[in-house]
């Protein structure tokens, strides 16, 4: 029994044949994961592990090494404050503190209702508007106290629900089919291309 | 003052509010670069970067052309674009990446045929949810335009991308750590050597590794030539670069501005770029190139914005990202900042860097919050000198990958400029701003 829904599924074994080796949808997998479950479960890693055909101690190994993952429950909103220098010169550790009192929680921890969880970020690359907030890695541009507690009561609101989807859910656009160059026209391409550049340039001789 | 006489070459589309969409694309001479490189042979397209003598805009700033020439000529063999922007206050991929992802990938194919590669993965940084979508639809457009595919373009040539989305590790900006994440591993670099994916990259196989900007640059000079792009700039650093600037100035933002003939004074002063320091303060350290470097100090703004310019005056221009501090801005929050960064970011393979960046860290916070004593000055200065010793520039490396000698940078220039600074926190029994 697949603990993915059919079309997390479907998708996932799409990811997996853009692959040379499984192993490398191991990162877009746990997205998956994370996207139907809100954060990576332990029946999330099984899954994960039987289609990269790795285990499940090795899939939580991987996940534990990146931020992104939440391998224990979060909030429908994850808050991400930026710290770093460009914000720190522009009043992040401020923002940061005031989106703690006004979403109720501690950074780091989630609120009562299970609505937010708020974290302190590294540099979001976005340092025009700083300090910068991301909210489920969409950015909100909300760099004074006023306009993140407008952003908080829209999410509240459920006006932003297009704007900033779910925690976990990351890649809205979905690829239009799999791979197309097909392997024997490649591999024909090839040796044409090697054999016509070695008749255009001179052997070197050793 | 400064002068701006070249024309944008990858910002170009950015007056445009749907600079993203093909038709807009299409409408300002998109995949035109592509149609043009199709017509010649791969390795002219290859000599034409040569000969733009484009430099890398990742960070190391190594000629995109001699990267290329490296690749083995071996039956199996891939790109990687570098979209894992993470270095503090850098920017500008993440602009790239989302008003103009067609350029990209329009560059990518460039790159994919000159290179005769058929796979091409396109590694975004995770937290770039809109800039994943932006791509992975340029992409689908791409597909659909046939520029992507089966006989690109009723070509000779055939080519898959994928976007890869990262999950949130700054380590995975180094190629090799980049390569193992897309092996679906923990982003640890590999051991040095072999020096370059070239060798022994993407499941051992030989691979180019590639930055976003370096990519968009490619159908300008495809369809220009690679000798009017050196035409721009001076010296070693031709064509135009995207600088972001950020910290204490008045207006912030990403940049295009020809390399060599624009000074950081230029950059930071020119009402139509930085437009000055937040109410008139004077500066009292710029960090030329990313957290990774050292700093400067406000003697050195007249230094002109090119890669050799700066590496000669004991720093690099790295990610071409530039953070201003001004008279109000506590050196030693701002340098401590930086080390807890790095503390959280080392992959913790190496003991100098897993162990050197916690220790500087927790004796910049005791300083910066009251518990600092005087000789936690020189033993900073010790423990940066044990990450790279000697505490030269370029640093000496002890680990793995450069994310250890990066760390000593702030510390050992905040140390070296603001001493005094360090020794009113011991004195004072903490921060004189708070």
């Amino acid at each position: 029994m697949s603990h993915f829904r059919i079309d997390i599924r479907q998708r996932a074994e799409e990811v997996l044949a853009l692959y040379p080796r499984p192993r490398s949808a191991m990162l877009p997998l746990l997205h998956l994961a994370q996207e139907q479950d809100g954060y990576v479960t332990d029946e999330g890693i099984a899954e994960v592990a039987e289609l990269t055909s790795t285990t499940p101690a090795d899939v939580r190994g991987t996940a534990l090494f990146y931020d992104m993952f939440h391998l224990e429950p979060v909030g429908r909103y994850v808050v991400g404050v930026c710290t770093n220098i460009a914000c720190l010169l522009a009043g992040g550790d401020e923002l940061l503190e005031h989106a703690s009192a006004t979403l109720g929680c501690s950074v780091g921890a989630t609120s009562d209702d299970g609505l937010f969880t708020l974290e302190e970020t590294e540099c979001l690359a976005d340092c025009n508007f700083a300090p910068c907030v991301q909210i489920n890695h969409r950015y909100v541009r909300t760099t004074t106290p006023d306009a993140f507690d407008a952003v908080v009561a829209g999410l509240r609101a459920g006006t932003l629900d297009h704007d900033v989807p779910p925690h976990g859910t990351l890649i809205r656009v979905r690829r239009a089919g799999g791979l197309r160059a097909s392997r024997a026209d490649v591999a024909a391409e090839r040796s044409a291309a090697v054999a016509a550049r070695d008749a255009r340039t001179p052997k070197e001789t050793k | 003052m400064a002068t701006m006489t070249a024309p944008p070459i990858v910002l170009s589309r950015l007056e445009f509010a749907d600079s993203h969409t093909l038709s807009r694309y299409l409408a300002t001479g998109g995949y035109e670069g592509l149609r043009k490189a199709l017509t010649m042979f791969p390795e002219a397209v290859a000599s034409e970067v040569d000969q733009a003598s484009l430099l890398g805009r990742g960070g190391a700033g190594f000629p995109a052309g001699r990267k290329w020439s490296m690749l083995r000529k071996a039956p199996v063999s891939y790109l990687v674009v570098n979209g894992d922007e993470s270095e503090p206050a850098t920017f500008k991929d993440h602009l790239l990446l989302e008003r103009d992802p067609h350029q990209l990938v329009e560059g990518v194919i460039i790159a994919a045929y000159a290179l005769q590669v058929s796979a091409v993965f396109i590694f975004v940084r995770g937290e770039f949810a809109l800039g994943l979508e932006r791509v992975q639809q340029a992409v689908n457009d791409a597909y659909e335009l046939g520029a992507l595919g089966n006989k690109v373009f009723g070509s000779d040539f055939s080519v898959d991308v994928v976007v890869h989305p990262g999950a949130g590790a700054y380590i995975c900006g180094e190629e090799t750590a980049l390569i193992e994440a897309l092996e679906g591993k923990r982003g640890f670099p590999r051991i040095k050597p072999p020096f370059f994916p070239a060798v022994a990259g993407l499941y051992g196989e030989p691979t180019v590794v590639n930055n976003v900007e370096t990519m968009s640059n490619l159908p300008w000079i495809v369809n220009h030539g690679g000798a009017a792009f050196a035409a721009l700039g001076g010296g070693r650093s031709t064509g135009t670069r995207l600088f972001a600037l950020a910290g204490r100035v008045n207006n912030p933002g990403v940049f295009e501005i020809e390399m060599v003939k624009n000074t950081f004074r230029d950059l930071i002063y020119d009402p139509q770029l930085g437009g000055g320091v937040i109410d008139d303060k004077r500066i009292k350290a710029i960090i030329p190139g990313g957290v990774s470097a050292p700093w400067f100090g406000p003697d050195q703004l007249d230094l002109p914005l090119g890669q050799d310019e700066v590496a000669e005056q004991g720093s690099m221009l790295g990610s071409g990202s530039i953070v201003v501090m001004d008279e109000t801005t506590c050196v030693v929050r701002a340098a401590w900042r930086i080390t807890k960064f790095f503390s959280r970011e080392s992959c913790g393979q190496c003991t100098p860097c897993r162990e050197g960046s916690g220790w500087i860290e927790r004796a910049m916070y005791r300083i910066e919050h009251g518990g600092g004593r005087l000789e936690d000055i020189d033993l900073l200065l010790d423990l940066c000198d044990n990450i790279a010793p000697g505490l030269t520039w370029p640093p000496q490396q002890t680990t793995i990958c450069v994310l250890g000698p990066s760390i000593p940078s702030s510390v050992h220039s905040a140390i070296q400029m603001f001493r005094d600074d360090f020794v009113e926190h011991v004195t004072k029994g903490g921060c004189p701003h708070d």
